[in-house]
């Protein structure tokens, strides 16, 4: 179909596209790829939004590494990240990501920024930095604030973003000498949403599980990490089976979606050496 | 600058190297302003929602899905459809492998998939037959079965390698 939109305007800077979002109430809505809000809106999902769009903001794309973090503009496009040379070495999981969403085309336009603003359980993004332990930087009418990335998830859809407020980047720590990031997961078709999906970080610290397409946020599976930790990757499958309440629906039942990922649990701890 | 919300933009632009200026409404997509506003209808509308790739255009040199971008966010880009790289020569070895591989039935995918394989192509080495594969997995073919489009790309990229 084709889309409503109830106005359209470009933000020339953060501070007017932040007078933009305040002018327009609850119908704003931050457009910079558009590759879910556009099709939602051409969908009649979403009606009469107030579009301020953000792509022309000089500043919040690319990729930089300052005090042992590594800091991604909102901005930055799929395409742009997964050749990045920084994000290769520091945040290879979000590299091994974009092969998997969508397709070529799509990941020219969508951005990361607008991935994890929308926060669709079933995309990597949002799996992939709270696998990483991000730190999302938000800049809201009244200054900019930071959200740990375990709070920033809250239902289908729903972030911690108010209204009134954009996503303008996130950071990660650099990655340790040892550090293992790996994604799997199981999609019908390429470039479809997985049916279940896994993302493991190995740190000094201790192992980072987070699961995608199982439930209505993307999932810190701590009882699979403490087992992880131990060693014992079948009381790790067991939790994590046990953590995991995914629904049932037209492409797989819940659960096969657990089983799926228990499997990928089994075959990333092959891969990467079984060692805890 | 547009400092205020409106519902029909201003837009100047490039499409197939000539410049256009038009007044467009928010929400018109920027297939629907190229094949029902300049009349360049070898791209199509099909699926409207970036699943199909029927409506794949060149935008500022990347291939993008002309039904997930808003025409007012063209404003100032360089768009390219399968009429002006029709037209320059710039894929004529594309479109004769699709022809003599018979990569086409009915046509319908044929703008987009060119556009999309077109992007392929610019890259360094020879894709691999599973590259080609993946890197078209965003456009739909019905016709074909798929094989003798990856035959036709798989053919350009050897030859404009000299590997033929």
């Amino acid at each position: 179909m084709k889309a409503s939109a109830g106005g359209y305007a470009r933000a020339s800077d953060l501070r007017h596209a932040l007078d933009l979002l305040g002018q327009a109430g609850d119908a704003g809505r931050v457009l910079v790829g558009g590759q879910s809000l556009i099709a939602a809106m051409n969908m009649r999902l979403s009606t009469g939004d107030m579009l301020v769009d953000i792509s022309r903001i000089s500043g919040l794309a690319g990729v930089t590494q300052q005090d042992g973090r590594l800091r991604i503009g909102a901005l930055t496009r799929h395409a742009d990240l997964g050749g990045d040379p920084l994000v290769g070495r520091h945040a290879p999981l979000l590299a091994q990501a974009v092969g998997h969403i969508a397709h070529a085309a799509i990941r020219n336009r969508g951005t990361i920024g607008g991935a994890l603003a929308h926060a669709d359980p079933a995309a990597e993004f949002p799996a992939c930095v709270l696998a990483l332990d991000a730190t999302m930087h938000l800049e809201g009418p009244d200054g900019a604030r930071d959200v740990a990335v375990g709070d920033f998830f809250i239902d289908v859809f729903e972030t911690a973003i108010a209204e009134g407020e954009i996503l303008t980047a996130i950071s990660l720590p650099v990655a340790e000498p040892a550090e293992v990031q790996i994604l799997k997961e199981v999609a019908r078709r390429s470039g479809d949403y997985a049916l279940a999906g896994l993302c493991l970080v190995r740190r000094a610290a201790g192992v980072r599980l987070s699961a995608l397409g199982v439930g209505s946020v993307p999932v810190l599976a701590q009882g699979a990490m403490a087992a992880l930790d131990a060693g014992d990757i079948d009381a790790a499958v067991t939790a994590l089976r046990a953590e995991l309440d995914p629904q049932s629906d037209t492409q797989a039942s819940g659960g096969y979606r657990k089983h799926i990922a228990g499997v990928l649990l089994r075959r990333i701890w092959d891969e990467i050496g079984g060692t805890a | 600058m547009t400092d205020v919300f409106r519902d029909k933009i201003d837009i100047a632009l490039s499409v197939n190297g000539e410049p256009v200026e038009a007044r467009v409404p928010a929400g018109r997509h920027l297939i629907d302003f190229l094949r029902l506003d300049l009349g360049l209808t070898g791209a199509h509308a099909s699926c409207e929602h970036g699943v199909c790739g029927a409506c794949t255009v060149r935008v500022d040199g990347d291939a993008v899905r002309g039904c997930l971008m808003l025409a007012a966010q063209a404003d100032g880009a360089e768009v390219w459809t399968i009429e002006g790289l029709s037209d320059s020569g710039a894929i004529r070895d594309l479109q004769d492998a699709f022809v003599a591989r018979n990569a086409l039935q009915c046509g319908f995918c044929t703008p987009g998939m060119l556009v999309a394989c077109a992007d392929l192509l610019t890259r360094d080495a020879v894709p691999a037959r599973d590259e080609i594969r993946e890197h078209l997995s965003g456009n739909y073919c019905r016709c074909t079965g798929y094989e003798a489009i990856v035959d036709a790309v798989e053919s350009v990229a050897k030859a404009r390698r000299g590997a033929a």
